[in-house]
């Protein structure tokens, strides 16, 4: 059985969700979607113990080798990242069935764990395939579940915000098909590995140049990379507090995965730095990402807005890494993808916590949060820290590699920025600080803490936060050798 | 004719001309299909574009009505994005090998097994259901997952919930006043389905197969539907049940895989179903096309009760 790890990964959370709509009762499906989801993680811990240890695993789907059939090919690079999607799920989960049971009508919410399984097996499906097409088939499956996930928010604009998601996703996911339509017609192949192989010959035509512009703004779309991140901020401020949590830590992170596999795997990397300047284009868009999303969230009075517009900011230190082009570059930026997994993930759950107890994430409504609900105040303190990028966190691991490899180009002025950005970072995070921790509770109403089973998973993801920023052995070797790989293979 | 019906969509604002133009605009995608060869996708196309969306638009406009509200406005920026779009895409045709050319890569590389051996190893004579479902079976594994999706993502939107419900019109139980399109479609119902069954097992030889099946199957219920009112409709079909079958056509279609894996092959590997592996391709095939077949057809008609039903217990809420 242990052969088959790839596709069980994918199909396991797959054919759980037609099995979840069959089951119906909310309760079933939440336990039932949680061990879906833990046995995905499980496999995805497998997976990557083997491939550490015995190099890339291919499989081939239906038994016809690649390219004429499709293949799932897992390498350090994919199994990492389904390691983090899977686990950041199984936690997110676990801490979600009040949260869930609150902000979701009762007769939605098995349908609401169909679209979590779903939406799970569409992320992992794009991130263990390697063919260009299948990627496409298990975007949609992603999105449209994203789509439902986000429409059943409380809020009536939680409609509107996935309305205009799913017009942004659905013109992303057009432009990627026109891109991979356009490579096939250049290469008779859809495999990607095949496609790295048979690009080169005809790189120099306008099809191809075309092929590749289509594939990266319709990726970038998805990443909601500044100028098109507009999406983002209303789809996570009005989805359910679940959905938000699962959504930053994970959705972001495959879109990001698909413009690495994309620009260095596919097309390769002397390609991406061919015609156009795209590397510092990337670090441009990058900078002004990260200081025009903080300056907008230092504004924001709903906290879980100014996490979304900070998400914006984050993405765009992951595009600088990426827009530097080195090996280092590329390690800051797969380090980054794991950390902010992490700390997003704790920012939003424990919001989700106060949600399910305040029935708002207002700040004017946190007064004195600490005194009522101290450990979720704490928590959201440390992710907070952590997003900062204090030393002993994980954020601090992610922005030192993030500035030695800036340095190591020689950009200073680069660096620089990243460390003002941080600044920013540090004002809208104070800003809820100080509400919580240095103003009266009002009088009036009694909130209490947030029960264990939502606390237990939040509590965990912080001291993740923890100790991945001290013990940093476990992501930094195998980011250090993806990155390597990486640009290895492009050339 | 395909670009003047576009320019037609975009500047009307009758939203019921509009919908007759996108069904007439899917018609003739599906003619341009024929002529470049591709029956299959025409079929769909025809199926699909000028057939069952249409009438979930014309169902959604007896909810929302049929004028725009808002005036039209011309937005530049619009225009600029799209034009710059609209020339890349120009720019790429520059360099592309022309229509059929037998030098092109497409036709080069992976294509060649597909046309030369797809035969001996598969066994049936349409070329693209051998590529669609068995060497590339997965994509359409995950074709038939997004059509589920999307069937949830309508029926949990849909639902009747504590939204806020505003009374309106039912111009849909109009239609059960028409006599003559009672007794046509009394007479006509039967062959529909009779037909859907035929394109459903006639896949392996002719265009055809689970999807577009799926869809004609879909579109006798939703006719019958639309004249004989949802009250009778349901009588007939229980709702809970077809959530139950757009669930097992998925399943159906991932046994298949499992039970493979179970016998020794990768996922979806049809060899190992039986002894020979030309009969292990055509069981395979059977199965997985009626599992598609199932899943599309249950997730359409799931559809369309959904938006009628919220037509029809809005109703009932007025009275």
């Amino acid at each position: 059985m242990l052969s088959h790890l790839p596709i069980l990964q994918v199909i396991l959370p797959l054919l759980a969700a037609p099995s979840c709509l069959i089951l119906g009762r909310p309760a079933l499906a939440w336990g039932f979607s949680f061990a879906t989801s833990a046995a995905a993680m499980l496999i995805s811990m497998l997976l990557l113990q083997q491939v550490w240890l015995e190099g890339p695993i291919s499989y081939f789907l239906g038994g016809w080798e690649a390219p004429w059939g499709i293949e799932y090919r897992i390498d350090l690079l994919n199994a990492f990242l389904l390691l983090i999607v899977s686990s950041l799920s199984t936690v997110v989960l676990a801490g979600t069935r009040q949260s869930v049971a609150a902000e979701v009508e009762a007769n939605r919410q098995t349908l609401f764990y169909v679209s979590w399984l779903l939406c799970l097996a569409g992320l992992l499906g794009i991130l263990a395939t390697g063919d260009a097409f299948n990627v496409f088939v298990f975007l949609e499956v992603s999105s449209l579940s994203t789509y439902t996930l986000i429409s059943l928010g409380r809020d009536r604009k939680a409609l509107w915000a996935s309305y205009q998601y799913l017009i942004v996703g659905t013109i992303g996911a057009t432009f990627i098909l026109i891109g991979i339509g356009l490579m096939y017609m250049m290469t008779g192949t859809l495999n990607m590995q095949d496609l790295a192989q048979r690009l080169p010959v005809v790189a120099d035509t306008r099809t191809v140049f075309a092929a590749y512009a289509f594939v990266i703004v319709g990726v970038c779309l998805k990443l909601a990379l500044f100028p098109l991140h507009l999406w983002l901020p209303n789809a996570y401020a009005y989805a359910p507090s679940a959905v938000t949590a699962f959504l930053a830590a994970t959705a972001t992170k495959v879109a990001v995965y698909l413009l690495i596999r994309f620009s260095f795997t596919v097309f390769g990397a002397d390609f991406s730095a061919m015609d156009i300047p795209l590397h510092q284009l990337f670090i441009a868009l990058g900078l002004i990402a990260v200081f025009s999303a903080s300056l907008v969230a230092i504004l924001q009075i709903d906290i879980k807005r100014a996490i979304a517009y900070s998400s914006v900011a984050q993405i765009g230190y992951m595009i600088i890494g990426l827009g530097l082009g080195t090996a280092a570059g590329l390690q800051a930026t797969l380090l980054h993808l794991f950390n902010h997994a992490l700390m997003k993930g704790a920012l939003f759950m424990s919001l989700a916590a106060v949600a399910l107890r305040m029935g708002s994430t207002r700040l004017d409504d946190l007064a004195g949060l600490s005194q009522r609900m101290p450990l979720t105040a704490m928590a959201f303190v440390l992710g907070g820290l952590s997003l900062i990028g204090v030393p002993l966190t994980v954020g601090f691991i992610s922005k030192w590699y993030l500035v030695i490899a800036t340095l190591e180009m020689g950009m200073w002025p680069v660096a620089a920025l990243i460390l003002v950005g941080s600044l920013l970072a540090v004002m809208y995070i104070w800003r809820v600080v100080e509400v919580m921790y240095f103003r009266d509770p009002p009088a009036s109403t009694q909130v209490s803490e947030a029960p264990v089973s939502v606390l237990l998973p939040l509590w965990l993801l912080v001291i993740a936060n923890i100790y991945f920023g001290i013990d940093t052995a476990l992501p930094v070797s195998v980011t250090a050798d993806a990155a390597q790989a990486l640009l290895g293979w492009g050339k | 004719m395909l670009v003047a019906t576009a320019i037609g969509i975009a500047v009307n604002r009758d939203l019921l001309s509009v919908v007759m133009l996108s069904s007439i605009y899917g018609l003739l995608s599906a003619n341009f299909f024929v002529t470049m060869d591709a029956v299959d996708v025409a079929f769909t196309e025809a199926a699909v574009g000028a057939g069952i969306s249409p009438l979930l638009m014309f169902t959604t406009m007896a909810i929302v009505g049929r004028y725009e509200k808002l005036p039209h406005r011309w937005s530049l920026s619009a225009l600029v994005l799209v034009s710059i779009t609209g020339a890349l895409l120009l720019v790429a045709t520059m360099d592309m090998p022309a229509f059929g050319a037998p030098d092109a890569p497409a036709q080069q590389h992976v294509a060649p097994r597909y046309i030369e051996q797809s035969g001996q190893e598969v066994g049936i004579p349409n070329i693209v259901t051998s590529v669609l479902a068995t060497y590339r079976g997965f994509d359409t594994f995950g074709e038939v997952t997004v059509i589920f999706t999307a069937g949830v993502g309508v029926l949990s939107l849909l639902m009747i919930g504590d939204r806020a419900t505003k009374p309106l019109s039912s111009h849909l139980l109009k239609a059960s006043q028409h006599k003559i399109l009672r007794i046509v479609s009394k007479v006509l119902i039967a062959p529909i389905l009779l037909f859907a069954l035929y394109v459903q097992f006639h896949g392996d030889y002719g265009p055809g197969g689970g999807f577009q099946a799926g869809v004609i199957f879909a579109a006798a219920i939703i006719v019958y539907t639309m004249l004989f009112g949802l009250d009778s409709a349901r009588q007939v079909i229980d709702q809970g049940w077809v959530r139950v079958m757009a669930a097992v056509g998925v399943l159906l279609y991932g046994a298949v895989g499992v039970v493979s894996m179970v016998n020794g092959g990768n996922f979806l590997d049809y060899d190992v179903l039986a002894k020979d592996p030309i009969h292990g391709q055509h069981y395979g095939i059977i199965v997985i096309e009626l599992g598609v077949g199932i899943t599309v057809a249950a997730v359409m008609v799931l559809i369309y009760f959904s938006f009628a039903g919220r037509l029809v217990d809005r109703g009932h809420q007025d009275d």
